[in-house]
């Protein structure tokens, strides 16, 4: 057991317990269903706005050249264009790359001993869940449109019909919500199984994780078992949306649990390491031109420094260093 | 002291373009109402005052239902179906669901369509006969 995880999913239970005994108990269902969802997003916005101008008034004066290939050097030996750019349009590339693909991720490496050799493997599982829980996390969002659009949008109709062509059971099962679970489960079961993982996770590593896994296991509740009434919900959130809030009656308490931890993430996000879906952009080592041989980089913030020469200090003490027989570079 | 914004012009749009991402919903809908439609009952539904299970059931579970009555049907050749009072029903979507609810666009596309659900039991079971007389 180790008290960093176990603060984590306490923490989501007793969110969870909060919200279902707000609603159930108490009957707060305008506090959970509009006010704070409402506030949810003004932090969200609010936040991820400070903490990006936070970033960008950060001066980063050095051009950090890591680079995964061969730098543009002369015409005969070929350039690495994605892995050390050299021009914008190469670090647009390097950057596209890094956030629809993960692609320093891939280079992921394991260091381990085979028979009595020590060893680096390739090690993709982690890219791999990764990339499952951000692109399932995707589709779920871009697929909760439907909720908060009124004409649904073609691409969210068309979306849902891909993500449910396998066309198993009623309400058809959707691939992305079992996606989801799986790459949350994953990568929490990564950290917590694996030993130098959980030794270096903090209980912020362990909280997303965890609360992800409820808004996904919430969700799939209602959608799959519980039930929660839908167009009554679709009603409440088309009042959200539509700035006309109402609760209307009968909407089952999970409901209220979903939204209350689903806001509970987006005014989380901003101070959390989740900011790094900003901050992949601020990466230096991922926004700079590697171009360090072919122009010359001058410290912004370098400033006039008073120098005394040795040339400066022979004149002040030329006679001194003659009557004492020391060399001196000039006579007169 | 006012600090200075490194390479402003890519950070604020950047941050536009979350901020039109985020709040897709509020002007996508231009604030229009869109309250929860009202599924029509037709005289023959009405007079029949309960369906084969409560409201509330049905709501929420009438696809499950279908779904099992799809492989009761087809796989085991049982037709008939008893609810919770021991009333028997013919399981079938044409004859007994459709037969009191006529009005399919009135009454299932109205949900269907406020929700985005596209069920594929029309892909079979097409536009209501009885409606189309």
């Amino acid at each position: 057991m180790n008290e960093k995880y176990l603060f984590s999913l306490m923490s989501v239970v007793l969110l969870f317990l909060l919200a279902y005994a707000g609603v159930e108990v108490a009957g707060l269902q305008v506090l959970f269903g509009v006010i704070i969802p409402y506030m949810a997003l003004i932090v969200f916005l609010a936040g991820f706005a400070y903490r990006v101008i936070q970033w960008a008034q950060t001066p980063v004066p050095y051009k950090i050249p890591t680079t995964g290939g061969q730098q543009k050097s002369l015409p005969w030996i070929q350039h690495a264009a994605i892995d050390c750019p050299d021009t914008k349009a190469q670090v647009v590339g390097r950057m596209a790359m890094e956030v629809l693909l993960f692609r320093s991720l891939f280079r992921n490496l394991v260091f381990k001993k085979e028979g009595d050799k020590l060893a680096y493997r390739m090690e993709l599982f982690l890219w791999l869940g990764a990339i499952v829980f951000h692109y399932a996390f995707l589709v779920v969002t871009i697929r909760h449109l439907r909720f908060f659009a009124e004409p649904v949008p073609f691409f969210v109709t068309g979306l849902e019909k891909v993500d449910s062509f396998l066309q198993l059971g009623l309400p058809v099962v959707y691939m992305s919500g079992i996606a989801l679970l799986a790459g949350v489960l994953y990568l929490a079961i990564r950290r917590i199984y694996v030993g130098h993982t959980r030794y270096i996770s903090l209980a912020s590593d362990f909280f997303p994780l965890f609360l992800i896994l409820a808004i996904a296991v919430t969700g799939i509740m209602m959608r799959y078992f519980t039930k929660v009434d839908i167009p009554t919900v679709k009603e409440l959130t088309m009042g959200l949306v539509t700035f006309r809030p109402a609760v209307p009656e009968g909407i089952g308490t999970l409901f209220f649990v979903h939204l209350f931890l689903v806001s509970v993430l987006l005014a989380y996000f901003p101070f959390s390491k989740l900011m790094h879906m900003g901050g992949v952009f601020f990466s230096p080592t991922r926004n700079m031109t590697c171009n360090t041989r072919a122009e010359r980089h001058v410290n912004p913030w370098n400033y006039p420094v008073p120098v005394h020469t040795y040339e400066e200090y022979e004149d002040d003490f030329r006679e001194h260093m003659i009557e004492a027989g020391l060399p001196v570079e000039k006579k007169e | 002291m006012q600090k200075k914004l490194y390479n402003k012009n890519v950070v604020i749009a950047g941050l536009i373009i979350l901020a039109v991402l985020a709040t897709f919903p509020f002007w996508y809908n231009h604030g229009k109402a869109a309250p929860a439609p009202k599924p029509e009952l037709t005289e023959k539904a009405k007079a029949a005052k309960e369906c084969i299970r409560s409201t509330a059931y049905m709501k929420t579970e009438h696809m499950q239902l279908l779904d099992a009555w799809r492989d009761t049907v087809v796989r085991d050749g049982i037709r008939t179906y008893v609810n919770e009072v021991g009333k028997e029903f013919d399981m079938s979507l044409s004859n007994t669901c459709l037969d009191c609810h006529s009005n399919k666009e009135k009454f299932c596309d109205v949900c269907h369509d406020y929700a985005s659900v596209d069920p594929y039991c029309w892909d079979c079971h097409i536009e209501n006969p009885k409606e189309n007389e």
